[in-house]
């Protein structure tokens, strides 16, 4: 099939129409949706509103809620370890603070609890920075600027979230929000600035102010280097063990935090690890593939924590809602489900269906934009790439028309990079995209200093849940793992002075594996996954071993 | 085209693969469960840098496995780990010199010039470009080619002057970003009013209303135009 400008001669016959409309999409504004119109269109279009999406789960601190299948068949799964066989009075290692994870959260706790006088020991599946703040293109909101304040912030996430979010929460993300930005300065993070300082803001989607920082579609790569560099250079106060991640929390006699089983990737040993306190940083689910979906994600984003959290007895929230990021590459095939930013939308690009009709508002709040896109391509006004998958267009030299040429090869090299290895020029031609699976909205319950339901046991980041009701807003995530990093890695360091180790079980575990046995959960069914399976079949019938299961039984 | 099946060799050994995939998902279609070697997936994070060359040819050259679509012929390897050197430093008490780097990393003013690292940098960056405007204390310059990195590792291990580019680049763009960029007044000002508790109330006050008064505040912000 000859390709030209990396499109088949049928996708063209769409793309002449979209340019035919460009020039009169570019002087009119397409009007937002309401909030009722809005609430029906997610109840007909959004996946969450989706028959059989969530099933009420039978065990656990939050039995009788519903959550999303793929969740509940994690959580409804023995551990990896037999804790019979793990023998906890032998231990491989000691510190004070035990972060899980090496993301924004993880290693803004880890600079914190150091800067605090904590030893800290910083585990991770992968590497540190392997996670989904690297990843993380378009920006990161503060209400820094005169015509803005906190409350409009939060007013804003409030209504972004269908207003089910926990105030004290989104209180404390906007207040510290300037704080963070200001951190990021000080450490060296490149903003992008006018020459006198003065912070390029933009929108995102359902912002009332233009708030959103960035660093040209780099913003969380360029956050997550300079964290990363900073905890590399605290190497006397922070150590780093990477390609061991935690599969199961450990607690002492009294139920306080005591350490977690890490299990080493590439010996394949378990290890016990005692702390004082611990801290999940561990991230959200996009591998489990919700719904099939392709997912933005980085490959370790399997829910680890989640699983470990709720057999240790914390509540989950909001487990029904999921982020479907509107604008996920939908071809070349190389990429589908790849991160189109939201920053491309802040800065003049549309939706266009395959008649070359703007059919959304650009930048509504993330799910109701998803679901205009889904109702577009389920209305049959999709365009169909060669493999059968089907999306809209993103009219991306629109954005060049408003702001002059060259605009997107210097403010999108990622984006930009991306496409011109497929031959995809996004100056002149548009971008196919589809929503892709993107963010967990809940979590686990915390409070606004990151205590849980559990002594010594500190949660920040995606993983927990409440911040952002039910629908997060673009850039309040890479805030949220930065504002409450910061936060678990303080009070876990104030949470330390004067506790002293306690003695390590498992019982815990021990008695969610006798409620799973009540249940005849089916014993292949193992949580954490630590990796997602990617696999053929045919593979997997040869592979007749065990090693990715966990312990033999 | 897309759909035939293409010959690669992993490591030396050859599998068949659909050739519509990406170097990644090729390992994996082949059976590889990867745990070194795969981080975003997404071009943004450099763990799956991949050495190739093609068969019947002697130049390697260097890519992301998860951005590169395999091709028939490829002889490729992941690179698991780069063992380079990367200086300690508390940031706060250098200066955006060239002494600093004459200090901490010596071998940069060794380069050779060969252009190497430009060659085999997967985002096209200009890696010799950065070091010798770090030579000539051009911080500015430095950090703005190197901006895109994404610290793979690959400049480093074709360097013949043993230089850790990307620990190099990253110190440059922070010096860069701390010392040499005004910091922006606006979010001091923010700051030293919340810190006289400024906000507080007008936030307290939104936390105590009803939902039907939230939505009706929210449906009736005004919004600052594009």
């Amino acid at each position: 099939m000859a390709l030209v400008g990396g499109y088949t001669e049928k996708m063209w016959e769409s793309i002449r129409k979209v340019e035919e409309t460009r020039k009169d999409r570019c002087e009119k504004q397409y009007p937002a949706i309401s909030l009722e119109k809005g609430e029906e269109l997610l109840n007909k279009y959004h996946p969450d509103y989706k028959e059989g999406n969530t099933r009420e789960i039978h065990v656990g601190p939050s039995k009788g809620s519903k959550v999303v299948q793929e969740l509940a068949d994690l959580l409804e799964a023995y551990p990896r370890i037999n804790p019979d066989l793990i023998d906890l009075s032998k231990v491989d290692m000691e510190t004070d603070v035990l972060i899980i994870g090496g993301g924004g959260a993880g290693a803004s706790a880890a600079l914190l609890a150091s800067m605090n006088g904590a030893h800290v020991t910083l585990v991770t599946k992968l590497r540190i920075g392997d996670a989904n703040t690297i990843m993380a293109q378009g920006g990161i909101q503060a209400a820094d600027k005169d015509n803005d304040n906190p409350a409009i912030h939060y007013l804003d996430i409030i209504g972004g979230g269908h207003f089910d979010n926990n105030p004290e929460l989104v209180k404390a993300l906007v207040m510290d929000a300037p704080g963070i930005i200001a951190w990021l300065e000080e450490l060296g993070v490149m903003f992008d600035k006018e020459e006198d300082g003065t912070m390029i803001t933009i929108h995102g989607g359902g912002t009332s102010r233009k708030r959103m920082h960035s660093a040209r579609d780099y913003t969380g790569g360029e956050i997550m280097k300079t964290l990363r560099d900073e905890v590399k250079n605290n190497s006397e106060s922070i150590e780093i063990v990477e390609f061991s991640p935690a599969v199961e929390l450990m607690l002492d006699e009294e139920g306080r935090a005591a350490g977690a089983i890490l299990f080493n990737l590439e010996t394949e040993e378990y290890l016990v690890m005692r702390s004082k306190a611990v801290i999940i940083a561990t991230g959200g689910f996009g591998r489990l593939h919700i719904q099939n979906f392709p997912t933005t994600n980085h490959y370790g984003a399997t829910a680890d924590g989640l699983v470990m959290g709720y057999r240790a007895g914390l509540k989950l929230l909001f487990m029904d809602t999921v982020q479907y990021h509107p604008t996920g590459a939908a071809y070349p095939e190389q990429i589908i489900g790849q991160l189109v930013t939201e920053k491309v939308r802040g800065t003049g690009a549309e939706p266009v269906n395959a008649h070359g009709e703007q059919f959304v508002y650009p930048l509504e709040p993330r799910d109701i934009e998803a679901a205009a896109l889904i109702r577009e391509v389920e209305s049959g006004n999709g365009i169909e790439t060669p493999t059968g998958m089907k999306g809209v267009w993103l009219d991306t030299p629109i954005v060049e028309l408003k702001h002059g040429k060259g605009f997107l090869e210097k403010n999108f090299p990622a984006m930009y990079r991306q496409n011109m290895r497929f031959d995809i020029n996004m100056a002149e031609t548009p971008i196919l995209v589809y929503p892709t699976l993107h963010y967990q909205n809940g979590g686990l319950e915390i409070a606004s200093d990151c205590r849980t339901a559990i002594p010594g046991l500190f949660i920040a980041g995606e993983v927990s849940g409440g911040v952002h009701g039910r629908n997060r807003l673009m850039g309040n995530s890479l805030l949220d793992v930065l504002v409450f990093g910061r936060r678990a890695g303080t009070t876990a360091t104030e949470y330390i002075q004067g506790v002293s180790l306690g003695k390590p079980t498992l019982n815990h575990v021990k008695s969610y594996i006798k409620e799973l046995e009540k249940l005849n959960i089916p014993r292949d069914r193992v949580a954490p996954m630590i990796l997602p399976d990617y696999t053929r079949k045919e593979t997997k019938e040869k592979q007749l071993t065990t090693n990715y299961l966990g312990t033999l039984w | 085209m897309d759909d035939a099946m293409v010959r690669i060799y992993i490591m030396g050994k050859e599998y068949k693969v659909p050739g519509n995939l990406t170097i990644l998902t090729a390992m994996e279609y082949a059976g590889y469960k990867i745990k070194r070697g795969a981080g975003c997936r997404e071009g943004f994070c450099g763990a799956c840098a991949t050495v190739y060359r093609f068969k019947d040819d002697y130049k390697l050259k260097a890519d992301l496995a998860c951005q590169t679509k395999v091709e028939d012929g490829m002889f490729l390897a992941q690179l698991p780990f780069v063992p380079a050197q990367m200086a300690i430093y508390d940031i706060n008490k250098l200066k955006p010199v060239v002494g600093v780097f004459q200090e901490l990393y010596p071998e940069n003013f060794k380069c050779v010039s060969c252009n190497a690292c430009t060659k085999a940098c997967p985002q096209d960056i200009k890696v010799m470009d950065y070091i010798q405007a770090i030579v000539r204390e051009d911080l500015a310059r430095a950090a703005d080619l190197s901006f895109d990195c994404i610290m793979c590792g690959l400049c480093a291990m074709r360097c013949p002057a043993e230089i850790a580019q990307y620990n190099v680049a990253i110190l440059a763009r922070r010096l860069y970003g701390k010392y040499l960029v005004p910091r922006a007044e606006h979010t001091k000002k923010r700051i030293e009013e919340l810190d006289k508790g400024m906000w507080e109330n007008e936030v307290r006050e939104l936390m105590s209303i009803s939902k039907e008064e939230l939505k009706e505040k929210y449906t009736s912000r005004d919004r600052e135009e594009d």
